[in-house]
């Protein structure tokens, strides 16, 4: 039995982001900046957006040919996982899947739209038609010359310049690239997304399409199942920095409120499960580098699919239990809208479903690990 | 610095060894932790293999050549201590001289107190173990109250120890006794000394474990007379000195001599033994729910292991410094318990079997291993008391 790959290393690239990602961080993203934004219509920062293409972040994975610098998507663990950090949300986790998914089709239709990324152009991928992440299958149709289907919690909709769908021709499985200006406000419908630093939309489509906008191949389905497991590795990362300011914005609390006359860190009613979150950071943290160690731009390995299931499963434990766990420890205070613990908290509930919950995960991991 | 071609040929021969040196099966059940040898019969086939392991060169590798060793990086102690788990060979028993006492004295002991005691934890000759723990002082070590009151070259030492692992084979004890009841703080009242077992006045009184089997003692002192030179250091270091053996017993110190402590407990072998399980009809592996829980098990596995191995990387550690060491312990041998609870529950009817039963899966090894898992999450620290140590290090939690 092999529970796949242990090793994990961190490469130079990694070291170099990690700086620039934290540095940049810390800058664009305070807690005022975040909550500043969490009722825009937009729900970032145009500016920021801007910061991050200058920085080559969106084309980062993109291959050289279309602009990009060519390196591993693992490489975005440590920008993630810095974001997380810092609740800064851009459009950058939509536009990367969006990218991954073109590359990863390896058709010659995908070029353009991956320097128009490479370039700054934001981009989402349309990947549900329901509440199941699991369900591969497609409603969407193109069918003599138009795109016919609803797709739902279609992340950063409303700011993507161009929205990757799948959809099926003539019982094939196509991905439509479908310019974002050429869906009217008819067609859309903003989602109330609990964590209020991201925004979704659902699209009512029935576009005129032509040829050149329609990716087709053998390799597509391979591709977006590809694309899902690295948005679930992402999310991880993403998470496991949300964890580490959430657990620690809970600490600060339990070192400075005093009740029966003693801080009440001392109490290990606190305490305790304070080390256990601080123990599911450290196997989540564990868990998203050795994934990421693992990530390749080629086809994904058995022990990259297997190291993906793994850091989703923790990752999305660990970031619910702080938040759960933050709320509680910070008493009446942890009610407020006010308390930074409903922001981790309402992540935590965000991260839940995203590409897949825990149990999905498992599930498929247990196929992977015990059927082979 | 040993070459990477050093390494891998030095990997092989010790393959090689083990392979061909590896003992067959005794016949009778042998420990799967130092902490349970309870029979002359496993005491003798264990002091053999522990010496045949020194004798080839697989022991102490980088404790110095004249305290028996061979001063070599500890690199190769740890390729032969992988491979000796991977070749599933039994344990090397002599562990708190091996594991704790040693490196003290390797690191902290006087040049003749490395002659006098080294070597013989090497070869096995001399055993060890531990008088810490009291009937009343057990986590809250700093308030031991054995007696140990100098008298002329001697000291006297009166009162009782506990849990006292291989209390009743042991030719030395690390012992912890209070020298001065009326210090200000209790720790600086204590003492540690290198103590000899075989002296009038001590006698270890063996206690019968969970599992069934022997494997400690309570420990009486009755007036008992140890020269005054067993004596660490000075008097009042004793604290200083047992957190320093905790530390080596914990795994947050480098420096033991090697060799396994417990035998490897895979969670692949966990599975494994659960492959004939039936749950209506099917495999129990096949059962959704057991599926879901098996998983979890992995991915704690794989985390841990993991961890292992990022908590060398400087840029992967800095959001919790010295979380991944400190907890260590706390979380091996919580998953180890969860894990081999698993193993039993999940047996169906044969979980209610115990070792003698024919039946019994893999003669009841998991419920014996589930057994004497608490010996590693009681042992050296609680559970509980890590899980302070560590709020409190690493977290900064106040006490
Ligand atoms: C198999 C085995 C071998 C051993 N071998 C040796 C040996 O060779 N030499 C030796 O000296 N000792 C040995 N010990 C003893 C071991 O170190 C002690 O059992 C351990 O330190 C706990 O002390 P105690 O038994 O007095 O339990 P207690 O300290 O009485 O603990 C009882 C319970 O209270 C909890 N508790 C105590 N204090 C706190 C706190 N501050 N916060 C939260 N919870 C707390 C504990 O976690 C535990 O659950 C051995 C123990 C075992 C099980």
């Amino acid at each position: 039995m092999d529970f796949g790959a242990t090793q994990i290393q961190v490469s130079e690239e990694q070291l170099m982001l990690q700086d620039a990602a934290a540095g940049l961080c810390a800058e664009l993203s305070s807690i005022d900046r975040v909550r500043a934004l969490l009722e825009s219509a937009e729900g970032y920062d145009e500016n920021v957006w801007q910061s991050l293409v200058d920085m080559g972040w969106t084309g980062l994975a993109i291959p050289e040919e279309q602009g990009g610098a060519g390196l591993s998507v693992g490489e975005f663990v440590t920008i993630f996982e810095a974001m997380g950090k810092y609740l800064l949300t851009t459009p950058l986790m939509s536009t990367v899947l969006a990218a991954e998914l073109l590359r990863r089709s390896s058709e010659s239709a995908a070029h353009a739209p991956l320097s128009a990324i490479a370039a700054g152009s934001k981009a989402t991928v349309a990947f549900l038609e329901s509440e199941d992440w699991m369900d591969a299958s497609l409603g969407a149709r193109v069918e003599n010359g138009r795109l016919i289907g609803r797709k739902e919690h279609v992340a950063d909709a409303a700011a993507a310049d161009l929205i990757l769908v799948p959809a099926t021709e003539n019982g094939a499985l196509v991905i439509v690239v479908v310019e974002g200006s050429s869906i009217g406000s008819e067609a859309r419908c903003a989602h109330d997304v609990i964590d209020a630093t991201r925004r979704a939309q659902a699209l009512n489509l029935d576009l005129t399409v032509t040829d050149s906008q329609i990716i087709r191949g053998e390799g597509l389905a391979l591709a977006l199942d590809e694309t899902r497991l690295i948005g679930a590795l992402l999310v991880a990362a993403e998470s496991t920095g949300a964890a580490v300011s959430c657990l620690n914005t809970t600490v600060d609390y339990l070192k400075t409120r005093k009740q029966f006359g003693k801080l009440i860190g001392s109490y290990q009613a606190l305490k305790h499960p304070a080390v256990d979150i601080l123990c599911a950071i450290d196997s989540s943290k564990s868990l998203v580098y050795q994934a990421a160690a693992e990530m390749s731009n080629d086809r994904l390995s058995r022990d990259a699919r297997v190291a993906c299931h793994m850091a989703k499963s923790k990752a999305s434990e660990t970031i619910l239990f702080a938040g759960d766990r933050a709320v509680q420890f910070h008493g009446g205070m942890g009610f407020t809208y006010e308390c930074d613990a409903q922001l981790y908290l309402r992540r935590a509930l965000w991260v839940q479903q995203a590409f897949g919950d825990p149990v999905a995960h498992r599930k498929q991991l247990a196929s992977l690990l015990l059927d082979a | 610095m040993a070459t990477e071609q050093q390494l891998a040929n030095f990997r092989e021969e010790v393959a090689g060894w083990l392979q061909a040196n590896k003992p067959a099966d005794p016949g009778f059940l042998l420990p799967q932790s130092f902490m349970e040898v309870g029979s002359e019969q496993q005491l003798d086939f264990l002091r053999e293999w522990q010496y045949k392991l020194w004798s080839a060169g697989y022991l102490g590798m980088a404790w110095a050549s004249e305290y028996g060793g061979q001063g070599a990086e500890p690199i190769f102690q740890s390729i032969a201590n992988k491979e000796m788990a991977r070749a599933g060979v039994p344990i090397a028993f002599n562990v708190i001289g091996l594991g704790w006492a040693g490196p003290l004295i390797n690191d902290l002991g006087t040049p003749e107190e490395k002659s006098k005691y080294l070597k013989g934890i090497l070869t096995g000759e001399d055993i060890w173990c531990q008088g810490f723990s009291e009937p009343d002082h057990g986590s809250d070590l700093g308030s031991a109250q054995c007696r140990a009151v100098r008298d002329g070259d001697e000291y006297v030492i009166n009162g009782t120890k506990i849990w006292t692992t291989m209390g009743n084979y042991a030719k030395y004890m690390i012992l912890l006794a209070r020298t001065n009841p009326d210090a200000e703080r209790k720790y600086d009242g204590l003492s540690f000394f290198l103590s000899p077992m075989q002296v009038p006045g001590i006698d270890p009184q063996p206690i019968r474990k969970l599992t069934g089997e022997y494997g400690f003692t309570q420990t009486y002192f009755n007036d008992a007379r140890i020269p005054a030179s067993c004596l660490m250091g000075e008097e009042g270091q004793g604290w200083l000195l047992a957190m320093k053996t905790l530390q080596y017993e914990r795994g947050a110190e480098a420096g033991a001599a090697g060799g396994l402590s417990f035998i490897r407990i895979a969670l692949e072998d966990m599975i494994e033994s659960l492959q004939g399980i039936k749950r209506g009809g099917e495999p129990v592996l096949k059962d959704p729910v057991v599926r879901d829980e098996l998983m979890q098990l992995v991915i704690e596995d794989k985390a841990l292991s993991v961890g292992d191995k990022r908590s060398v990387i400087s840029a992967l550690t800095h959001d919790y410094r010295g979380s991944l060491p400190l907890s260590n312990k706390y979380r091996w041998t919580e998953h180890a318990r969860r894990m081999r609870q698993a193993a039993v529950r999940l047996q169906g009817a044969h979980g209610s079997l115990y070792v003698k039963d024919e039946q019994a899966v893999g003669g009841g090894f998991w419920q014996r291993a589930y057994l004497q898992s608490f010996s590693a999450t009681i042992g050296g620290g609680t559970s509980q008391v890590q899980a302070n140590i560590i709020a409190e290090h690493v977290l900064g939690l106040p006490k």
